[in-house]
């Protein structure tokens, strides 16, 4: 009997192993289901690469290329702020800042990760977007540039803390024997551990800029939401752009359920998923060399 | 020699730089939802409803909502998540299998909050008909935060010695038994702490809501977990975006409820961490 008891048991928690596994397929699969319709409508390249989202006009132009183009934009800006900064902050928190510092470093980094990104839109909507406005002299601050700062925030502690990990992670030898060489501090950071780190380096700014394409209520809040083609860099950050996250999150409200809308709209989601997956599978793998590197 | 020893100086200040940076803007956030949003909290507006289209009353309902599909989240998600960290701690091995979950779990987390929201309208309200509702809404989440709760609560399962499990298989005690009786009383804490930092998460979202639950407007408190509700994150987005003329007050006072609601649930998990890593046996 208790022999059973453990039987049942152990094949409750196989399955909720599993359980994710079968999560991920599930999600797929409803966006498949969902947004696969929308091609018998109108061609898949004509989807990706269609200039003109209007679609509620009679008939509907679903092109999400403006969108896309708005996602990278926004992303790109955010990129080029968050790296740098994250990256030396990884640095300074893992490597010069002194003990007690340090903790209270790495808890105002944690208190950036949890504040809502509703909360940060509307701080962004109050504070960043007049800022722009009156720095750029802009008819509006709603930009792609105050998304792009904006969003840089959010992928800061995703970088800074897989970042901060990766450091960590070296071998204390490494250092030392640079250190025992007569290498500055500096030298040995610089030379030794950045590289050492690299790959998880690279994985932590992979996620970080998933964060940042996945991002939506903070970017729909603060961008603008014009889908329309961004003119080019740099003249594309002071314009109101649209994302693809923030298409999805302003229309979905009205698209009627079983309407060409509506499937674009997951077919959107369909390309999110993809792009979400193929940055987290490569940064797992950047993740795992490390790993059995060391 | 010197040369070195001035480019260090220079690095060392830029990193520093940086490193402020990103924290005193997080500082001046805080400070400035603290500031502005204080003088609105009062009695009325934490136990009343919203009442002249959301510009004045209070954001009960909203907080009510939220409490709810918190809860719901957790429930669904903590027996999962819990029994799939068992799994990886304790009986899976290095193989292939063990590989997948994990990648599926970086997946789970890696995939964007408004695409947990499209999906949560085809499975839950669409295809198994719950219609927007507190179900839809709590399932939604759970699934969102389940990654949270499996990674943290393994993380807790892993930290248990493995003498522990020893000495009590040793003891003729079966596999479950240990794991009941001797693992998983010694991980309570760290699961704890994941659990209560899913909660926070589940309190913050917005994109997985706004179709499986979110009403726009809802003066009432939801009936029965077929009933729509409001949640405090959709209830910030609508009036500072969707609602024009709303006094920023009112605003700034809901984003404090929100950001207090969140920051206490991290603080409570940060304690309870580091109360415990002060009190480790091992």
């Amino acid at each position: 009997m208790r022999k059973f008891k453990e039987f049942i048991i152990e094949k409750l928690i196989l399955s909720c192993g599993l359980a994710s596994i079968f999560f991920v397929g599930v999600i797929f699969f409803f966006l498949l289901k969902e947004g696969l319709a929308l091609f018998q409508f109108i061609k898949p390249i004509s989807f990706l690469l269609g200039r003109n989202w209007y679609p509620i006009s009679e008939p509907a132009q679903l092109g999400i290329f403006p969108l896309i183009l708005g996602s990278l934009l926004v992303t790109l800006g955010a990129a080029v702020i968050s790296i740098p900064i994250g990256v030396a902050c990884a640095l300074y928190i893992s490597e010069i800042a002194p003990g007690k510092l340090k903790e209270v470093l790495k808890a105002g980094i944690e208190l950036l990760a949890a504040i809502p990104s509703v909360v940060l839109g509307f701080i962004g909507m109050i504070t960043l977007v007049p800022w722009v406005k009156n720095i750029f002299h802009l008819p509006t601050g709603l930009t792609a540039l105050t998304g792009s700062i904006m969003l840089a925030f959010m992928a800061m502690p995703t970088i800074v803390s897989i970042a901060e990990d990766a450091l960590y992670s070296v071998p204390k030898s490494y250092k030392e024997g640079a250190l025992a060489m007569g290498a500055t501090h500096w030298q040995t950071i610089w030379r030794v551990m950045l590289p050492a780190a690299s790959s998880g380096i690279l994985a932590a700014v992979m996620l970080g800029i998933g964060r940042v394409i996945g991002e939506t209520m903070a970017v729909m809040m603060i961008t603008g939401n014009s889908a329309v083609m961004p003119k080019m860099i740099p003249f594309g950050f002071v314009q109101s752009v649209r994302t693809l996250t923030a298409t999805i999150a302003a229309e979905m409200g009205e698209a009627v359920v079983g309407s060409e809308h509506y499937f674009a709209l997951f077919a959107i989601g369909i390309v999110l998923f993809i792009i979400s997956f193929a940055i987290n599978v490569t940064a797992d793998l950047f993740l795992h060399r490390e790993k059995t590197r060391l | 020699m010197r040369n070195s020893a001035r480019s260090q100086k220079i690095a060392f200040a830029l990193l520093f730089l940086a490193t402020l940076l990103i924290i005193i803007p997080v500082g001046l956030i805080v400070v400035i939802i603290v500031i502005k949003g204080l003088p609105a909290i009062n009695w009325q507006f934490l136990s009343d409803i919203p009442r002249q289209g959301m510009r004045a009353g209070g954001i009960f309902p909203a907080i009510i909502g939220t409490l709810y599909l918190v809860i719901g989240a957790i429930v669904f998600a903590l027996p999962i998540g819990l029994l799939a960290a068992i799994y990886l701690s304790e009986y899976s091995k290095e193989n292939f299998l063990s590989r997948m979950i994990k990648l599926a779990i970086v997946n789970l987390a890696g995939v964007p909050s408004v695409v947990y929201g499209l999906f949560g309208l085809a499975l839950f309200v669409v295809f198994f008909k719950f219609g927007a509702s507190i179900l839809s809404g709590s399932l939604t989440l759970g699934i969102m935060i389940l990654p949270i709760i499996i990674t943290t609560s393994r993380e807790a399962l892993e930290s248990v010695p493995h003498s522990f499990r020893e000495v009590s298989l040793s003891l003729g005690a079966s596999k479950w038994q240990t794991i009941r009786h001797i693992v998983l009383p010694n991980a309570i804490p760290g699961i704890l702490t994941g659990t209560i930092l899913g909660l926070g998460r589940a309190a913050g979202e917005t994109a997985p809501i706004l179709f499986t639950v979110a009403a726009f407007y809802l003066p009432r408190l939801p009936k029965s977990i077929f009933d729509q509700a409001m949640a405090l994150p959709y209830h910030l987005y609508v009036i500072s975006t969707q609602v024009p003329n709303v006094d920023e007050k009112i605003r700034y006072g809901t984003a404090l409820v929100l950001l207090i609601l969140v920051l206490f649930m991290n603080l409570v998990a940060i304690i309870i961490r580091y109360k415990f890593r002060k009190k480790k046996k091992w």
